[in-house]
């Protein structure tokens, strides 16, 4: 098992991790991971390999798909989050996502980024708009948005749709940040600023990110996971892991012999 | 060749002269009816349409207790059959497959039924029922009135609403669905703040053809409305609508009392046609913007 040595108390400990899709098919075969606090960690691996699978269960979103079941165990701090009595309210705001694609509610850019506030707190219009603000400070958006808060949020470019979204994740201040290939439908220029933006937010979350990218992988994050037909076939830092990888799959891909 | 020509031609021509015909009737459809209503106007101006006197024996008509028991049964039915349409169709959405095809095929079913049964489901049932329920409650009522004619209605567009909303819930992108999820929605809020405001425009669609068809059904309606030319003054008293009235009073209406029914039918026809263009112009606007 590939563990990082100067691993001292991750935020989130992956144990024995396997899912299964609704026709049976296995996916995840007996994950180990380790997840360092304040760090981002990066997720790579060929398509199909089960890296979104994998995020897919930190925040039990998968439940909402007939059928999918995962097993083992993942620790976010004390608490199994796999555990059926786990609070799932609680967990989505301790735990925030950011996808494929981006998101946007059908309502205005404000509206977005207050509408998960509502959810979660009870507060009022003052506390609501000062948070959002920062919210959107944070996600390096207000400056292009401030004059233009109560247009749709879909109608924003999108790199700015992107960076809503991640506004929408951090304003309940969330723990765990997820990020699933957030960048695969944004152009290079958008994708800049939003791995800036990443690099900054790393101070006050954790966070994990499935990339397809191995450029990106490698200029942001600061400990790799390799996965590759399910499995976890090398951890470690992400300079190691690309300059002198332990596994010889490991260093096949990220010499882009396949994937 | 010629007679390939000939036989073209030929058909063009009877197709024209169809399309035509539909286009003459519709036309003198208005023409008539507005004709056939002189008198009544004459006789009671634009004050026809906001008094609520209706006198036989007098001959004073006024048309505002149709058009609001009208407008109410309509806007109630459509409030209720929404709510309903919305749950039913969540629950299809999210069933398994095999129960929510029994479901779905159920309410299909509902459209089938003709108004007539409706109406005597309503006459026999419903309204007893109405009247018992409130019997509980000790409200004394017979049970036909605004809220039993409401209810039929409700039921009546609730297929078409219904089968609007199952489209618009299981079209919603599932990236959407699990962006609400994660950000902490439970699956009702998820249902009523994400997926509805997303599929807004089609349910508007929905909305429509149920009011075209709430607005002017008169079998159903007749039966359990109560059949009062009065405002109600609460959902349990009688009242009637348009069509109602017409139905029920033009077999012995002769003179003024015709043009008047003539003129109401008038009514009925503007409000219909203001629902469609209005329905039209909604739906071109928005296939605009998406274009854009």
């Amino acid at each position: 098992m590939n563990t990082v040595n100067n691993m001292t108390n991750p935020k989130i400990k992956v144990r024995n991790l396997s899912f299964y899709y609704e026709n049976g098919h296995q996916a995840l075969f007996n994950n180990d991971l380790d997840i360092r606090e304040h760090a981002i960690t990066a997720v790579i691996g060929p398509s199909g390999c089960g890296k979104s699978t994998h995020l897919r269960t930190y925040n039990r979103i998968y439940s909402l798909h007939r059928g999918q079941r995962a097993e083992g165990e993942i620790w976010l701090d004390g608490i199994n989050i796999l555990a059926p009595e786990t609070d799932l309210l609680l967990l989505r705001r301790r735990v925030g996502m950011i996808f494929q694609r981006p998101t946007p509610f059908p309502m205005s850019v404000f509206e977005n980024v207050a509408y998960p506030l509502r959810l979660h707190f009870k507060m009022n219009k003052r506390e609501v708009a000062d948070r959002v603000e920062q919210a959107l400070r944070d996600a390096s958006l207000w400056e292009e948005v401030k004059d233009t808060l109560h247009k749709s949020g879909q109608a924003l470019s999108g790199g700015q749709q992107q960076r809503l979204c991640i506004a929408r994740a951090i304003v309940t201040e969330p723990e765990v940040l997820l990020l699933d290939e957030p960048t695969s439908a944004i152009d290079p220029v958008a994708t800049l600023k939003i791995e800036d933006l990443l690099l900054r937010l790393k101070e006050r979350f954790t966070i994990v990110i499935v990339t397809h990218n191995m450029q990106q992988a490698a200029r942001i994050s600061d400990v790799t996971a390799f996965f590759y037909k399910g499995h976890i076939v090398e951890t470690g830092e992400t300079k190691q892991v690309f300059t002198t990888p332990k596994q010889k799959q490991t260093e096949e891909y990220i010499t882009g012999r396949f994937g | 060749m010629k007679r390939i020509a000939f036989l073209d031609t030929t058909f063009r021509n009877v197709c024209l002269i169809c399309a035509g015909v539909c286009g003459v009737l519709t036309l003198t459809l208005f023409l008539q009816l507005a004709s056939a209503s002189g008198e009544a106007w004459q006789t009671f101006g634009w004050g026809f349409l906001i008094s609520t006197e209706w006198d036989p024996v007098t001959n004073v008509y006024g048309a505002l207790p149709a058009i609001v028991g009208t407008l109410l049964t309509t806007g109630l039915a459509l409030f209720i059959a929404l709510s309903l349409a919305f749950v039913c169709a969540l629950q299809i959405v999210d069933a398994p497959p095999v129960l929510s095809k029994i479901l779905s095929y159920g309410i299909d079913l509902l459209a089938a039924i003709p108004s007539v049964i409706y109406g005597m489901w309503g006459l026999f049932i419903l309204c007893p029922l109405l009247q018992e329920a409130f019997w509980l409650l000790e409200i004394d009522t017979n049970g036909f009135g605004l809220l039993a004619a409401s209810l039929i209605l409700a039921l009546m567009i609730l297929p078409y609403i219904c089968a609007v909303m199952r489209d618009v819930l299981k079209m919603t992108p599932v990236l959407l669905k699990e962006a609400a999820m994660g950000a902490g929605c439970t699956t009702w809020e998820c249902a009523r703040d994400i997926l509805l405001r997303h599929g807004a425009k089609e349910l508007l669609g929905g909305v429509f053809i149920g009011l075209g068809r709430a607005l002017g059904e008169t079998m159903a309606v007749l039966f359990v409305v109560g059949n009062v030319i009065e405002i109600p003054g609460s959902l349990l008293e009688g009242c009637t609508t348009i069509a109602a009235t017409l139905a029920n009073n033009f077999a012995e209406a002769d003179g003024l009392q015709q043009s008047v029914l003539f003129a109401l039918g008038l009514i009925l026809l503007l409000m219909a046609f203001g629902i469609q263009i209005l329905a039209h112009c909604y739906l071109r606007k928005t296939a605009q913007k998406k274009g854009a």
